[in-house]
C-alpha cells in the first residue's frame, strides 16, 4: 500500500496508532502537548534537590483538602441542630467516614507545618528577591488564606471546644478599629452564634477562601514558572529537569506527608489491635466533643495547637488593660505581617537579607516558646512533683497566699516563710493546670456520653443532640446535684476511700444508692442512723426515727432479724430497686410489717393503712421516681416532712414566678439518684 | 462559489470613537457583573441590621435561693430565643453570678461573660475570687480587677431588682469584650 506522499516505502507498521492519532487530533485543536511540555520540561539549575519539595507538598496538601473536603461536604449539614449531628454521623456511622474526616483534619495540621517549612526555605534561600517579590507576597496571602481556612473549618463540627474557642477568636476580630464590630457581626451572621454562623463559616471555609486560594495559587505557580526556580547558590552540580528528577523527589515527599497523616490517624488503632483489643473505628482519627452548648461554659477551651502561641501571647499583656489586648491580638500580629511583606524590599541589601532570616527564625522560635509555655501552663500538673510542693500547697490554701498569715503559720520563721512563699507561683500554676486537666476530663466524658446518646437506636431527635444531652440524667444529674443539693447532701459510695471526709463535710443524708436495700439497711442500723450518712447532721438527729432504730428495733422479741430484713427488701422493692431473687413471701411479709399500725405504720402512712399524714413521711412508693420528684418539689408537703422539714428548700414550688428547679430538672435529678438513664 | 470577501481593516486613528467603545465596554461589563455581586453583598450584609434581644428584665430565681453570705452563686439565665428561623421556647442563654451581703435584701448581679475575650468566668475553689479559665483574668468577688490581669475592665455588673414576692430579676445585656468601656451590644 502506498501512502499519500507517494514515497512508497512507508509500511503499515510505521503508521501512528489510534492513540497517537487521537493525541494528534486533540493537539491540533487544543495545543495540549505544548502545555504539558511547558508544565513538565522545566530546567532545574543545579539539579533536583529535596529542599525544593515544600511548595509541591503544599499544593498536594491543598488538593487533599479539596478532595476530602468535597466528600465531607456531601455529608455535612450546616445548622445549629444538624452540624454536630452530621459530623457525628460521618465519624461514627458512615463507612470510612472516620478516615475521610481524619485525613481532612490532620492534613490541615500538616499544611500549617508545611507552610512554616516552605516559608523558612524561601527566606533562607533568599528566593523572595527581585524579580520574585510579587510571588512572595502572593505566598503570604496564600498563607493567610490557609490560616483562615483552618480557623473557619475548626468551628464546623460545632462541638464545645471549637464553639468556645471560636467565640474568643471572633470577639478578638471585633477589636479591629472602626470595622471590627461590623466584621464580627457579619462573620457570626448576627448578634449571636447560631445557624448563620455555621452557614457563613461553611461558605467562607469551603467557598470564598478556597476559590480565592485557587486564584492566587494559579498566579503563584505561573509566576514561579515565569521566573524559574530560584536555585540554591552556589550552583555546583549540573542542571536537572523538573520531569522526572524534581517531580520524583516531590512525589516521594507527598507520599511521606500522606504517610505521616495516615500514621497519626492509624497508630492508636494499630496499637489497640496489637494489644488484642477491638478497634472502635468511630474513635479513630479526629476527635468529636460534646455538642456546642452556649449555656455550658467550657473551661478547657483552647485553640488548635498552631494558634496556641497567639492564645498565649494575649497573656503576655497582663496588666496592660484594653491596650494590651489590642496590642496582642491586632497590633503585634499586624506588624509582624507588615515586616514579612517588606522582606523582599529589605532583602535587596545584604544586611536586610540577614535581618529577614534572623527575623523569621526569631519568629518561629518565639512561636515555639509561646506554644511551649501555653502547653506547660495547661499540662504541668502531669509532670510536676506534687509531693515536693505539698507543704506549700497546704499553706497556700490556709493562708490564701497572705504573707503575714504565712509568717504566723510557720511560727514566725521568716526564712522558712520566704522559702515557702517562693513556691507559691508554682503552687498556683499547679492548681490552674489541675483545673484545666479536670475540665478536659469532664469535656472528654461529656463528649463520649453525647456520642453514646446519639447512637441510641431511636436516633437523634429533631431538636438536635443538645436536646439529648440536656435531657440526660447521667450528665445533668451530677451537675444539678452539685449546684442545688451538694451543699448539704453527700453522694458518695460508703466503700470509697474519701467517703469519711465527704460525709464529715456534709450536713444531710448521703443519697448514694438511695432506695436500695443497702441504703435501707444502713438506715435501720443503730450504729449508722444517727451518723453523718443519715440523720446525724440534721435536725432529726434526736428525732423519733433515730430513737425507734436505736431503741425499739433492738428489741429482738418484737423485731426479729428476719423481720427487719423483710422490711428492708420490701422497701427496696417499693423503690423499684428490688432483687428479682428475693422470695415474694418475704417482700409480702415486709409490706405487712410496714403497713401494720403496731410497727412502721404507727407513724408512717403506707398504702391504705389509714395512718394520718403529717407525723412521718408517706412510705407508699418510697424511693420511686414519683416519690423523689414529690419530695424534691416540696418537702414541706404533708406526705413528706410537713412542718418538721429541716432546711430543704421546696425546689419545684415557686413563691414568685421562677421555681428553683424546673419539673424537667427535678426529673433529671430523681432519675440520676435512681440510676436510671440510657 | 466563494462569497467570502476580505473584510476591511479595522478603522484606525479614530481615537475618540475607540475610547468611547472601550469605556462603554467597561461600563457594560461592569454593570452586568455588578448586579449579582451587589445582590450577593446586599444579602450578605443582612446580619448588620439584626439586633440582639432587647435588654429586658428576666426573672432568674428567688431571693431565698441567694444566700446572704457575700459569696456569689452562679445562676442560669433562661429566656425565649430566636436563632434565625428556629424559635426556642425557654433556653439557657447565659449565666449570672448573684451575690447578697449579710442581712441585705438587695442582690448584686455580675454577668459570667469575661470582659476580656468572652469566655465564662469561674468561681475559684474556696470562692475567694473569680478567674477566667481562658487567659487567667482574675477578679474579686465584687467583680473588680485583680492585677495582673489581661482583662481591660472589671466584670460587667447587671441591673438587678428584687420583686415584692422575692423574685430576683436581672436586666440581661451583652457587652463588647476587650475594650476599656462597658458598651452594650445592640
Amino acid at each position: 500500500m502506498k501512502d499519500a506522499s507517494g514515497m512508497g516505502t512507508t509500511t503499515q507498521s510505521r503508521r501512528p496508532g489510534p492513540v497517537t492519532r487521537l493525541g494528534d487530533f486533540l493537539d491540533s485543536r487544543t495545543g495540549w502537548r505544548g502545555l504539558v511540555r511547558e508544565a513538565l520540561f522545566e530546567r532545574v539549575p543545579g539539579g533536583a534537590r529535596w529542599r525544593y519539595v515544600w511548595g509541591s507538598t503544599l499544593v498536594f496538601a491543598f488538593m487533599t483538602q479539596l478532595i476530602t473536603g468535597l466528600f465531607l461536604w456531601a455529608s455535612y449539614s450546616a445548622s445549629a441542630q444538624t452540624a454536630w449531628e452530621s459530623v457525628w454521623y460521618i465519624q461514627h456511622e458512615m463507612t470510612g467516614g472516620w478516615l475521610l474526616r481524619g485525613i481532612h483534619h490532620f492534613m490541615a495540621h500538616a499544611m500549617v507545618v508545611l507552610f512554616a517549612l516552605h516559608l523558612l526555605q524561601v527566606v533562607i534561600d533568599g528566593a523572595y528577591r527581585a524579580p520574585r517579590e510579587v510571588n512572595f507576597w502572593m505566598g503570604l496571602v496564600l498563607m493567610m488564606l490557609v490560616l483562615g481556612m483552618a480557623l473557619t473549618g475548626y468551628l464546623l463540627p460545632w462541638d464545645q471546644k471549637d464553639y468556645w474557642a471560636t467565640r474568643v477568636a471572633t470577639n478578638l476580630a471585633g477589636l479591629v478599629p472602626l470595622v471590627g464590630p461590623a466584621v464580627q457581626q457579619l462573620v457570626v451572621g448576627g448578634p449571636d452564634y447560631g445557624h448563620h454562623t455555621l452557614t457563613r463559616f461553611l461558605a467562607i471555609h469551603a467557598g470564598f477562601l478556597p476559590a480565592t486560594l485557587v486564584l492566587f495559587l494559579v498566579v503563584h505557580l505561573a509566576l514561579f514558572r515565569k521566573h524559574g526556580l530560584h536555585a540554591k547558590q552556589p550552583i555546583t552540580r549540573p542542571d536537572g529537569m523538573f520531569w522526572p528528577d524534581q517531580l520524583l523527589k516531590d512525589t516521594v515527599a507527598m507520599l511521606a506527608v500522606m504517610a505521616v497523616v495516615l500514621g497519626v490517624i492509624l497508630v492508636p488503632a494499630v496499637r489497640t489491635m496489637l494489644a488484642g483489643g477491638e478497634v472502635d473505628w468511630g474513635h479513630v482519627g479526629a476527635e468529636l466533643g460534646a455538642p456546642a452548648d452556649p449555656s455550658l461554659p467550657y473551661a478547657a477551651a483552647r485553640p488548635e495547637w498552631y494558634f496556641l502561641f497567639l492564645f498565649q501571647f494575649l497573656k503576655v499583656f497582663e496588666g496592660w488593660g484594653a491596650s494590651g489586648e489590642f496590642l496582642g491580638a491586632i497590633v503585634v500580629p499586624g506588624l509582624i505581617m507588615a515586616v514579612m511583606f517588606l522582606m523582599p524590599i529589605l532583602g535587596n541589601w545584604k544586611l536586610g537579607h540577614r535581618f529577614n532570616v534572623a527575623f523569621t527564625i526569631g519568629l518561629f522560635a518565639g512561636v515555639a516558646v509561646l506554644t511551649g509555655l501555653a502547653l506547660d501552663e495547661d499540662y504541668s500538673a502531669l509532670w510536676t512533683d506534687k509531693q515536693k510542693h505539698a507543704e506549700a500547697t497546704r499553706l497556700f490554701a490556709e493562708t490564701e497566699g497572705d504573707e503575714t498569715k504565712l509568717l504566723a503559720a510557720v511560727g514566725g520563721d521568716a526564712q522558712r516563710a520566704a522559702a515557702i512563699a517562693k513556691q507559691f507561683p508554682t503552687v498556683e500554676k499547679l492548681r490552674r493546670s489541675e483545673a484545666f486537666l479536670a475540665a478536659l476530663k469532664t469535656a472528654r466524658a461529656d463528649g463520649e456520653r453525647a456520642i453514646e446518646l446519639a447512637g441510641r437506636p431511636e436516633g437523634i431527635p429533631p431538636g438536635g443532640a443538645l436536646e439529648l444531652v440536656r435531657g440526660d440524667p447521667l450528665s445533668q444529674g451530677p451537675r444539678l446535684f452539685a449546684q442545688h443539693c451538694g451543699s448539704c447532701h453527700a453522694h458518695v459510695d460508703p466503700a470509697s476511700p474519701d467517703a469519711e471526709a465527704v460525709l464529715a463535710a456534709s450536713s444531710a443524708a448521703n443519697l448514694y444508692g438511695f432506695g436500695t436495700a443497702a441504703w435501707m439497711r444502713g438506715l435501720l442500723d443503730p450504729e449508722q442512723v444517727a451518723g453523718p450518712a443519715y440523720f446525724g447532721n440534721t435536725a432529726h438527729k434526736d428525732g423519733e426515727m433515730v430513737n425507734f432504730v436505736q431503741e425499739d428495733l433492738q428489741d429482738d422479741e418484737t423485731w426479729k432479724p428476719a423481720d427487719i430484713e423483710a422490711v428492708i427488701v420490701a422497701m427496696a422493692a417499693e423503690a423499684g430497686h428490688g432483687d428479682a431473687a428475693t422470695p415474694a413471701d418475704r417482700i409480702a411479709r415486709g409490706r405487712e410489717l410496714v403497713a401494720s399500725d403496731e410497727r412502721c405504720g404507727s407513724c408512717h402512712r403506707f398504702g391504705d393503712n389509714g395512718t394520718d399524714l403529717g407525723a412521718a413521711c408517706d412510705l407508699t412508693g418510697w424511693g420511686s421516681r414519683e416519690w423523689l420528684v414529690g419530695i424534691i418539689t416540696d418537702p414541706t408537703h404533708e406526705r413528706f416532712y410537713g412542718d418538721t422539714n429541716d432546711r430543704m428548700p421546696s425546689y419545684g414550688k415557686a413563691a414568685g414566678s421562677v421555681p428553683l428547679l424546673s419539673d424537667e430538672q427535678i426529673g433529671l435529678v430523681s432519675d440520676w439518684l435512681r440510676g436510671e438513664w440510657y | 462559489m466563494n462569497n467570502h470577501r476580505p473584510s476591511p481593516q479595522p478603522a484606525a486613528g479614530d481615537s475618540r470613537r475607540d475610547f468611547l467603545a472601550k469605556a462603554a465596554a467597561l461600563v457594560c461589563g461592569g454593570l452586568a457583573t455588578l448586579v449579582p455581586v451587589a445582590a450577593g453583598v446586599w444579602a450578605f450584609l443582612d446580619p448588620l441590621r439584626r439586633k440582639g434581644a432587647a435588654a429586658t428584665f428576666l426573672p432568674i430565681t428567688e431571693l431565698s435561693a441567694v444566700p446572704d453570705d457575700g459569696v456569689p452563686r452562679q445562676f442560669a439565665v433562661v429566656s425565649e430565643r430566636m436563632d434565625a428561623w428556629t424559635g426556642f421556647a425557654r433556653e439557657p442563654i447565659g449565666a449570672v453570678y448573684l451575690c447578697r451581703q449579710k442581712g441585705s435584701q438587695t442582690v448584686e448581679a455580675l454577668t459570667a461573660t469575661c470582659p476580656h475575650a468572652g469566655c465564662f468566668v469561674e468561681l475559684e475553689p474556696g470562692a475567694r475570687s473569680f478567674r477566667c479559665p481562658c487567659h487567667n483574668s482574675a477578679f474579686t468577688l465584687a467583680g473588680g480587677i485583680v492585677e495582673p490581669s489581661p482583662s481591660p475592665r472589671p466584670m460587667d455588673a447587671l441591673e438587678c431588682r428584687v420583686g415584692e414576692s422575692g423574685e430576683v430579676a436581672v436586666k440581661w445585656e451583652n457587652f463588647y469584650t476587650g475594650i476599656a468601656g462597658k458598651v452594650a451590644r445592640p
